[in-house]
């Protein structure tokens, strides 16, 4: 009898956690469909009674949701791609390639990551006008290009390569780049998803700096739209919600497909202490 | 020889990035910092003064950025330990051997951690909402009358607490749960066989274990905390009464609505010293506790 209790105990302790942490969420799904102003109301419907599409199109048609979302679009991918490049060779170089200064390089990379991000936004803001980047979609991709987290966890992953692997190849003659996209890419094959997707989302997600360098509403990305947005219509809680499905959504699907290479790169990044 | 040039070669354009992009700002961000850097200067660098540490002083003896900063120490005093209590509450559950749909449940209790912090906020400032919100009905049943959850200063802070918590928590989840199924099940075992109760087992067994973990946890979880920005941003400017005024906040009013550069960038490398001393207190505390 009381392994029994203990198993409706755990059970349902993580069906009443998943429901209450999942509710804001469907909530938000519900809300979005709404007819305006039929959240408002006391106490709050859960279900809308019609189900309506109004809230997007208006999202769409006269918000331009769509050029936000493009342009989140356009800089995550972008950002995800190029990143790909820098971040892969550098983990690959300090994984596998002995040079004079490699630990000490890598020590000091790791140590940068202590300072918070923002202590380099307010000089990175100048350098990005005096680069007239700011305002466009480069005013935040150029700075993302490369970063100690994704070498890190490159790193990390490609120092598993057995070198014998890549002592045979040079003695068949080998050049070094082919080294590295013949043999090397393909077995990083899975952490390169992983830091693709952390990418991505991270730069779907990212707020504050593109708050910064991309006030002209056309270069907006989706985020600092809608915060914009919510700041013009404090009433709307139906648009509002449209809104935050659009933005949400995205990377939510991305994250639900590619869950497993997530999770996996969040532990391998957390193994550093 | 031929591994010395590739290896260059490999890592260069990324650390040329980082760099150019990061190192180099951070650098000229303290030496704004010791610059009166304002909207004068951003014009034409004739008006640039340096002006050493004023803008440190001022910063110091300015009420307002007192008040961000209790607030922000207030965010992080206590949503780091909710937050790691709820993480690890989430990952005991998960990792009982009684548990099913395991990776289900695992997905539901994650997902807010991948979701758009902005996005997620204007849902909870709808929840939050003092007539028309879910929370404030819910606590009705128990007899507790509306709150002004984003209204009255008392409850502002909590109110983004509670959301911060709701965000983040999956995130360590799934490092504690690493921690918990990388604890040897003989230890368990053998404590089960001289009769310890689930709670000593926890207690003598689980939460030592789990201590290395804890500590990476938390020191993570507290410097991001201390960068608090987009949730008040987004729920509440700041207000009421300020109660919500984080240090970031602060920076980026400063730096980006006044253009006092060189203010701002003070500003910024205060905070960087907060984390820098906390996290090696917290390291030193770990140590000593480890020692004894």
């Amino acid at each position: 009898m009381r392994p029994r209790l203990a198993s409706v105990l755990v059970n349902g302790g993580l069906v009443v956690v998943s429901a209450i942490v999942m509710f804001p969420l469907l909530w938000m799904l519900s809300v979005s469909f709404m007819q305006q102003g039929e959240a408002s109301a006391f106490p709050p419907p859960l279900l809308p009674a019609h189900a309506t599409l109004a809230n997007y199109r208006e999202l769409f048609e006269r918000a331009g949701m769509g050029r936000y979302l493009a342009n989140s679009l356009a800089i995550a991918t972008a950002l995800t791609l190029l990143s790909l490049a820098f971040n892969l060779s550098a983990g690959y170089a300090f994984a596998k390639l002995k040079f004079a200064g490699r630990e000490r390089v890598f020590q000091t990379l790791l140590g940068a990551l202590l300072i918070p991000a923002q202590v380099a936004m307010i000089p990175l803001f100048l350098l990005m006008k005096w680069l007239h980047l700011v305002n466009t979609y480069g005013g935040v991709i150029v700075p993302g290009l490369a970063g100690v987290f994704g070498i890190f966890l490159v790193r990390q992953y490609a120092q598993s390569i057995p070198d014998e692997l890549l002592e045979a190849a040079r003695i068949d003659g080998a050049g070094e780049w082919r080294i590295f996209t013949r043999i090397v890419l393909p077995l990083l094959k899975p952490i390169v998803v992983t830091l693709a997707i952390f990418t991505f989302l991270a730069s779907w997600n990212d707020f504050m700096w593109p708050l910064i360098v991309l006030s002209d509403q056309h270069w907006q990305t989706a985020p600092v739209a809608i915060a914009a947005l919510s700041r013009e219509h404090v009433q709307d809680n139906e648009l509002m919600m449209a809104g935050s499905v659009v933005t949400i959504v995205p990377v939510l699907v991305l994250f639900l497909v590619l869950q497993r290479y997530y999770i996996q790169g969040l532990l391998l990044g957390s193994v550093k202490a | 020889m031929n591994d010395a040039r590739a290896g260059w070669m490999f890592a260069t354009p990324a650390l040329v990035v980082i760099g150019v992009f990061y190192l180099l700002p951070v650098l000229a961000a303290f030496a704004l910092s010791v610059t009166d850097f304002d909207l004068y200067a951003l014009a034409n660098l004739d008006n640039l003064r340096f002006i050493g540490l004023r803008n440190y002083t001022d910063a110091l003896a300015t009420s307002l950025f007192w008040k961000s900063l209790l607030n922000t120490a207030y965010f992080v005093g206590v949503g780091v330990p909710l937050s790691i209590t709820a993480s690890l509450g989430a990952a005991l559950l998960l990792n009982s051997p009684l548990a099913r749909c395991k990776g289900l449940f695992r997905t539901a209790l994650f997902a807010p951690v991948v979701t758009t912090v902005v996005a997620v906020a204007l849902i909870w400032r709808y929840l939050f909402h003092t007539r028309y919100g879910l929370i404030n009905w819910a606590l009705g049943h128990f007899g507790i009358a509306p709150i002004d959850w984003l209204g009255d200063p008392h409850f502002s802070m909590p109110a983004i607490i509670i959301f911060a918590v709701w965000k983040n928590f999956g995130y360590n989840m799934i490092i504690l749960l690493a921690g918990l199924q990388s604890i040897p099940p003989e230890l368990y075992e053998a404590a089960r066989i001289d009769g310890a109760s689930a709670w000593r087992q926890f207690r003598h067994i689980t939460l030592p274990s789990l201590q290395p973990v804890l500590l990476l946890v938390g020191i993570i979880t507290m410097s991001g905390y201390f960068q608090l920005f987009a949730e008040p941003y987004v729920m509440t400017r700041g207000d009421p009464l300020q109660s919500t005024y984080s240090v970031l906040y602060y920076m980026y009013e400063e730096g980006f609505m006044w253009w006092s550069l060189g203010r701002a960038s003070a500003i910024a490398f205060l905070l960087f010293a907060l984390i820098f001393m906390v996290t090696r207190v917290l390291l030193r505390l770990a140590r000593r506790g480890a020692a004894a």
